[in-house]
């Protein structure tokens, strides 16, 4: 057995590289220091009930196995043949693979666009339009001493986010928060029993103090760490943090805004935004001046409901009017682990972040128009190339009806709906288990993923399958057709 | 009996037993138990007269589906239903992107009423249904 030490996770954007596995022979037996995302996915990889294990190719219409060579053919010459193909994915790959991709999308004239366009695409567009005052995971883990969640739920999404930078972490200038925590976890499951007794023998209940409330509790009055949450729901991450706030679905941007009115010490002459009391965001407006660092990091839930990227400007003035009073970062929760990579790639190879358009020979961006959401909606596509995502999942129904009726391509280590309505399966190693490359975190930092165990004999890595379905595509454009 | 349909903000996102599911397989039966599911508040559950873990159909502007409702343990949210992302929250979520790329997966209108008698559709059935193609 041995023990294969900083290990780089490859699921979500928090890019954990602490990880240690324990590998007998070919096989991951034990994983130290993950999440239970991470654990599940370390220990189930290779279940063969889930594993695409053999090249498929569509033949009146069931999907049969093929050679790997007849499935790369097949795959080039659908590229080759169409007129307008989408190449979608790209967030669970390596930054090696997307170089690839790119120069794939510019060879057959198609779009490059990749998951940025479904998760923090508007907050890139909103980038592009005002700047981001920003900062890296390390600096605030050691320094920030005012945290706050802002429509995202770390707690799902990011289990370890909390733990490794935030909060629950101990940095050189800032203590975790996990003590704080636990203490009064302990009085509240405390005062639940004495609640549940009481009413068993009073025949009334003690209430229970909700940590949302009209009023800041007492520990925003001395120099801890704090947490604020703010989002529709109580989430897990909301019932940790110190203060949750509950704002109304769609309403994010009016809090925002208002906050940014209190910041500037205006007054607002409505008793409620948001369904936040005016009062109370007063206070919270003060804490946020009164803190010596803070951060906000902030979820799909600010770009993907009303206003989009017009939430994530408010959310970055916001940030910038308090570095006229204090010291304030922002930072996106980027979901998958090489999401940011993929933006990263892209605009060092094309000038652009996601939705690249190569059919007029030189890269266009215009997202609403190259971004494969509207692409598909339009019904202007003739094929695509999906490689490490599942869209038939993740889009909206009649982008998905657009996008299974042309042949798609799917290279995937994973079984997954896409690869079911696919007319290619290429199966692919799984990058950062079985094959190295490079991906960046959350934070624009880039970490090694390492190669713990070998692929099976089938599963190329994508970097490989690429360089061969791109070899073939100039084959067959430069015999006019013939392989 | 008169079913009851009542109107809810659909929010869609991410849970932490989506992820680990997922991790067993995307078609597994134990993914589609936690994601084909939507987290009701028990006053709107009462409002429908629906059992805990019995069946609704949730119904947008674009679509509908039936999935498994859960009481949610993130409430009170009356008036608010929770999906997580997935095939069948994709069916009903809002396509329009309003010139940014970006669909709109959360702060939909719906409507939400109790399904007894309609099962809930596995992700082969749903996609042949849904798109006339054939899966695997
Ligand atoms: S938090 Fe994310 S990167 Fe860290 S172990 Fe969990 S899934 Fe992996």
């Amino acid at each position: 057995m041995t023990l294969v030490k900083n290990v780089t996770c490859p699921i979500c954007g928090t890019l954990c590289d602490d990880l240690e596995l324990e590998v007998e022979g070919n096989s991951i037996i034990d994983v130290r220091n993950a999440c239970a995302i991470s654990e599940a996915k370390f220990l189930n990889f290779n279940d063969p009930k889930h594993r695409n294990m053999k090249p498929l190719a569509r033949k009146d219409g069931e999907l049969i196995e093929v050679s790997l060579e007849e499935a790369i053919e097949r795959s080039a010459r659908i590229l080759a043949e169409a007129s307008y193909p989408i190449l979608y994915g790209w967030s669970c790959t390596s930054c090696q693979a997307i170089r690839v991709g790119i120069e794939l999308a510019e060879e057959v004239g198609g779009v490059i666009d990749n998951t940025s366009t479904v998760c923090h695409g508007p907050s890139i567009l909103s980038i592009q339009n005002v700047g981001i005052p920003t900062c890296t995971l390390g600096q605030i883990r050691h320094r920030a001493d005012l945290i706050v969640y802002w429509a995202s739920d770390p707690y799902s999404a990011h289990p370890r986010h909390i733990e490794r930078y935030t909060s629950f972490s101990d940095g050189r200038f800032q203590e975790s928060e996990w003590e704080h925590y636990v203490a009064r976890l302990r009085g509240i499951l405390g005062k639940k029993r004495i609640s549940r007794a009481s009413a068993r023998v009073l025949m009334h209940e003690i209430s229970i103090p909700a940590i949302t409330g009209l009023k800041l509790p007492p520990k925003f009055e001395t120099k801890k760490r704090k947490l604020i949450v703010v989002d529709v729901r109580k989430t897990r991450s909301a019932e940790i943090a110190d203060f949750f706030i509950q704002v109304e679905p769609n309403k994010d941007f009016e809090l925002l805004q208002a906050l940014r009115l209190l910041v500037k010490d205006e007054d607002l002459e409505v008793d409620k935004v948001g369904g936040v009391p005016v009062d109370l965001l007063e206070d919270v407006a003060d804490t946020l001046i009164s803190c010596n660092f803070g951060v906000f990091f902030f979820g799909v839930g600010l770009t993907m409901s009303a206003g989009k990227h017009q939430n994530i400007d408010a959310a970055i003035a916001l940030t910038k009017d308090l570095n006229y009073r204090t010291k304030f970062a922002i930072i996106p929760m980027r979901g998958h682990f090489n999401v940011a990579g993929a933006n990263i790639v892209s605009t060092w190879q094309t000038g652009y972040p996601f939705a690249v358009d190569f059919s007029h020979n030189y890269p266009r961006y215009n997202p609403g128009e190259t971004s494969v959401v509207d692409i598909l909606q339009r019904d202007e596509t003739d094929a695509s190339l999906i490689i490490a995502s599942d869209p038939v999942s993740n889009f909206p129904r009649s982008a998905v009806q657009n996008l299974v009726k042309n042949p798609m391509i799917a290279i995937d280590p994973v079984i997954s709906p896409t690869t079911i309505m696919a007319d290619v399966v290429i199966p692919s190693a799984f990058v950062g288990i079985e094959a190295e490359g490079t991906a960046y975190r959350m934070d624009r930092v880039p970490l090694p993923m390492k190669k713990v165990v070998e692929p099976p004999k089938i599963c190329l890595t994508d970097e490989e399958i690429l360089q061969r379905i791109l070899l073939q595509v100039r084959r067959i454009k430069q015999t006019g057709g013939k392989a | 009996m008169i079913m009851v349909k009542i109107k809810v903000i659909l929010l869609t996102g991410r849970t932490i037993d989506q992820g680990t599911s997922k991790e067993h397989g995307k078609l597994s039966k134990e993914h589609e138990e936690k994601v084909a599911i939507c987290e009701v508040d028990s006053s709107d559950l009462k409002k429908l007269a629906a059992k805990k873990d019995s069946n609704v159909k949730v119904s947008s502007r674009y679509g509908s589906v039936v999935v498994k409702a859960v009481e949610s343990k993130r409430g009170p949210h009356p008036g608010i239903i929770y999906m997580p992302y997935g095939l069948w929250a994709n069916m009903i979520v809002d396509p329009h992107t309003h010139g940014t790329g970006m669909p709109s997966f959360k702060g939909i209108p719906a409507e939400l009423e109790a399904a007894p008698e309609e099962c809930v559709m596995s992700i082969p059935l749903l996609l042949e249904r849904t798109f006339g193609k054939k899966p695997k």
